[in-house]
């Protein structure tokens, strides 16, 4: 019986690289639309003080404090993954040291994120 | 006999079937790169300062409420760093949703009436979002009756 050979996947093995760039855009994406919402409930104090606050407490409760974690988990690498870009792009050693570098944000991302959970964490879940 | 000229790739003069940059962009994709680059290295900087200076610092987001804008935008160094983020911050993220409409979008009528569509939100939001920051009032009045708060004068 001859062997049955099925194609390798097609998965494009970029590794560090790749998924970094998939990485930036998603959490791009998902900033930019929070963007023009948080443009918008700002906007709501030139409708009224209680329109303002109302739309405002909402975002005390647990689920959106857990919502604004990921927000600020979601920013962070970005902002940290794009100073790696800049250095990609401008640094002549840059794209000899990418990968390095990712873990560079990776591990900065993870202490700014543990800090910024207590206090955090501990502001929506307080009393 | 004279020696026949063979024009260089980039003269322009090749055939415009094998130019690489029909019509006349220009350098826009350049200078949209940069711009990415410049105003992500600045947002870092300013998006930091305005998650410290409202979910950290203080009370957090528990203090967050009509008071804490008004006291902040009492203030007119914040008026003007909320709106250098609101335009810094839009115009990169618009480019940002722009480029990945491009990628994937295949059909042109598709690409245009998304990109329609983002144009439109962006012109909104900035027109929108400027015109609160200018425009805000710490004590309105509103059908008669005035915003009660410390900062404000007694009716």
């Amino acid at each position: 019986m001859p062997k049955t050979l099925t194609p390798a996947g097609t998965l494009y093995r970029g590794r560090e690289g790749q998924w970094s760039w998939v990485a930036h855009r998603i959490t791009g994406v998902v900033i930019f639309f929070f963007l023009l919402v948080h443009v918008l409930d700002t906007s709501l104090v030139r409708v009224s003080p209680e329109a303002y606050d109302a739309v405002i407490a909402s975002y005390k409760n647990p689920l959106m404090g857990l919502g604004e974690l990921g927000l600020v988990a979601a920013i962070m690498f970005h902002a940290f993954n794009g100073i790696r870009l800049i250095l990609v792009d401008f640094w002549k050693d840059g794209p000899k040291y990418h990968r390095q570098m990712l873990w560079g944000v990776v591990g900065l991302w993870a202490v700014v994120m543990i800090a910024f959970s207590i206090r955090h964490l501990s502001h929506v879940f307080g009393g | 006999m004279a020696t026949p000229t063979i024009d260089s790739p980039r003269s322009g003069r090749v055939t415009p079937g094998y130019s690489r940059t029909p019509g006349s962009r220009g350098n826009f994709e350049m200078v949209a790169w940069l711009f990415m680059r410049l105003s992500g290295a600045i947002l870092l900087v300013m998006i930091t300062v305005h998650l410290y200076v409202n979910l950290v610092a203080g009370d957090g987001i528990t203090g967050v409420d009509f008071g804490f804008v008004a006291g902040k935008w009492a203030n007119p160094i914040w008026q003007v760093w909320d709106l250098v983020l609101l335009w810094l911050s839009m115009l990169h993220g618009t480019n940002g949703v722009r480029v990945i409409i491009n990628d994937y979008a295949d059909k042109n009528s598709t690409r245009m009436w998304l990109k329609g569509v983002l144009y439109t939100a962006t012109v909104v939001i900035v027109v929108l979002g400027t015109l609160v920051i200018f425009t805000f009032d710490p004590c309105p009045v509103i059908d008669g009756v005035a915003h009660v708060a410390d900062y404000c004068p007694a009716p």
